[in-house]
């Protein structure tokens, strides 16, 4: 009978569409005429599979941002940080991530595994997440965002870390850190969401998350040899700045294609990043100024990836001018986190937890003061719209994202750093990771 | 036979070059190196943080000429390097054994 109807639908038109799917994806369940026919609309899927190559090409695009932030013997072996986890967390997303995260609710924590494999996972839309574009649009737009958020926590810990830990710890953090906080905020049954926590392309999921995870990593892994009274210092800054520019073109797929559809919502996300974005370049560039009597390229690029950080979690929610306030306001808050830090004596190398866990707790936060649903009805109104409620909803958010993360990928490294070791010998990182790691060398001159 | 070596602001090698062939050097040797004197070093500013350079970038020039060219080669090369400002660098000459042409084999003036 299933295999029979299977076959029909694509024959015939769209009424009996729904019954297949209901049929495929529902299990027992017969259609009801009142639901909604989900019907692929080609503009939809035009933009999320276009976001979706912009976001993955976000993630190359943070190697080189990373990659010129470190000294020239670690060149390769951070961009070898972001870069291998597109081929790892891709493979993860397919296998399990997709599942774990977007699949079946358990417990309001976490999806079940019945969509490992992609099992279930067709080319007709799922009316949970997307009902206008087919459900392997969907899934591979997230995978792009599963990818690149570990890519961000190497930032923490580069210039000392095992490539073999390493991969141990991206396997094990998406598994058991990022696949349930996706679920939390975005899975169909996610307790974040069931809450009414709003997160529009991923400030608890991606950037809160890996941000926090950061700190908790270079707890366990400690300071880099030499840090902090050695100048140890970026190698090139040409890289820095070409990364930069990656990441602010692919935050428009993060941010707008997050709408998963191409109209109002997808546009006020586009708009609102950039103006956030520009708004943080020149705070973080106006504090340096200000602070140290130097206006520095890498302070305007770094202003702008805060920025880019903290619309994500409000970037389909906000007009412009809150949107402009949003990203002021991060550029200075992040110049002064990343100011702090040798204050505190963590060492956090590129600023993963200054740039994108202070960043993404204040966007965050800054969600639940300026979302307005005459923005995007699917939202809610925050504090100045009348709702003071959606405030505390989103510090329980934050708060919760924040004690995960930080306890769960504080066991993982320890974990890792009890039975195959976390850093490379002292000797190797007077060498660096490119040559003790990789066996090569960034540059031949 | 003397061995000048000349270390001088980055920015002035194309003029001491210059000034340098124009009274008849025939070859020199240049490297890019580091170091300070009495100028000492400069601050650099990453991501709010300030970071003391000691070292800073000069060029050393090195060419060997005959003794009666030497006092004509380091004038102008003080001419032409000279800014006024701390960091113009400096000049030490030495005595030379002996120079070896390798293609030839031709030994001293004759093979500078």
């Amino acid at each position: 009978m299933r295999f029979k109807l299977k076959s029909f639908i694509d024959n015939v038109s769209l009424p009996f569409v729904i019954v297949g799917v209901i049929f495929t994806y529902g299990g027992s369940a017969f259609a009801e005429t009142s639901l909604p026919v989900p019907r692929i609309d080609t503009g939809d899927t035009t933009w999320v599979l276009i976001s979706a190559a912009m976001v993955m090409l976000m993630t190359p695009g943070l190697a080189l941002f990373y990659g010129g932030m470190v000294r020239r013997k670690n060149v390769l072996g951070t961009m070898m940080q972001s870069f291998i986890a597109i081929p790892v967390i891709s493979i993860q997303w397919v296998l399990i991530g997709y599942s774990l995260a977007f699949g079946p609710d358990i417990g309001h924590f976490i999806g079940s595994l019945s969509w490992a494999g992609l099992s279930g996972v067709g080319l007709m839309p799922n009316a949970d997440y997307a009902p206008t574009i087919p459900h392997q649009a969907f899934m591979i737009f997230q995978m792009m965002f599963a990818v690149i958020t570990p890519a961000v926590i190497s930032g923490g810990f580069a210039e000392r870390i095992k490539f073999s830990s390493y991969l141990v710890f991206l396997l094990l953090w998406s598994t058991l850190v990022y696949d349930p906080i996706a679920h939390w905020a975005w899975g169909a049954g996610g307790w974040i969401k069931n809450m009414g926590g709003l997160d529009f392309a991923g400030g608890f999921v991606v950037e809160i998350n890996s941000g926090v995870a950061a700190l908790a990593a270079v707890l366990v892994v400690g300071r880099r040899k030499g840090w902090p009274h050695e100048p140890i210092m970026p190698h090139n800054l040409t890289l820095m700045l070409v990364g930069a520019g990656l990441l602010w073109f692919g935050w428009f797929g993060f941010n707008a294609g997050s709408a998963v559809a191409s109209g109002s919502v997808a546009t006020a996300a586009f708009v609102a990043t950039h103006i956030a974005t520009a708004a943080a370049a020149l705070g973080w560039t106006v504090a340096e100024w200000k602070h140290r009597g130097k206006p520095t390229l890498l302070g305007a690029a770094s202003g702008a990836v805060a920025g880019l950080v903290a619309i994500t979690p409000a970037a389909g929610f906000v007009s412009p001018l809150p949107s402009l306030l949003i990203g002021g306001v991060a550029g200075v808050l992040c110049y002064c986190a990343v100011v702090g830090k040798s204050r505190l004596g963590y060492d956090d190398t590129l600023d993963a937890f200054g740039v994108h866990g202070v960043g993404g707790t204040w966007g965050a936060l800054a969600t639940g003061l300026f979302a307005s649903t005459a923005v995007n009805a699917a939202g809610a109104n925050g504090l100045f719209y009348g709702n003071p409620g959606l405030l505390l909803i989103q510090l329980t958010g934050v708060a919760a994202t924040w004690a995960y993360s930080f306890g769960m990928t504080f066991l993982i490294m320890k974990g890792i750093s009890a039975t195959m070791g976390l850093r490379i010998a002292k000797d190797e990182e007077e060498q660096g990771l490119d040559l003790t790691q990789h066996g090569e060398s960034g540059y031949s001159m | 036979m003397k061995k000048i070596e000349a270390l001088i602001k980055p920015f002035k090698l194309s003029d001491v070059k210059e000034k340098l062939t124009a009274i008849g050097i025939q070859g020199m040797t240049v490297t890019e190196v580091k170091g300070f004197g009495r100028q000492k070093g400069h601050t650099e500013l990453y991501r709010g943080t300030e970071y003391k350079i000691d070292f800073l970038p000069k060029i050393k020039l090195e060419m060997v000429v005959p003794a009666e060219m030497a006092e004509k080669a380091v004038e102008t090369i003080i001419a032409a390097a000279h800014t006024g400002q701390i960091g113009d660098g400096k000049i030490f000459i030495s005595s030379i054994e002996e120079v070896i042409r390798i293609r030839t084999k031709e030994r001293g003036k004759d093979a500078i």
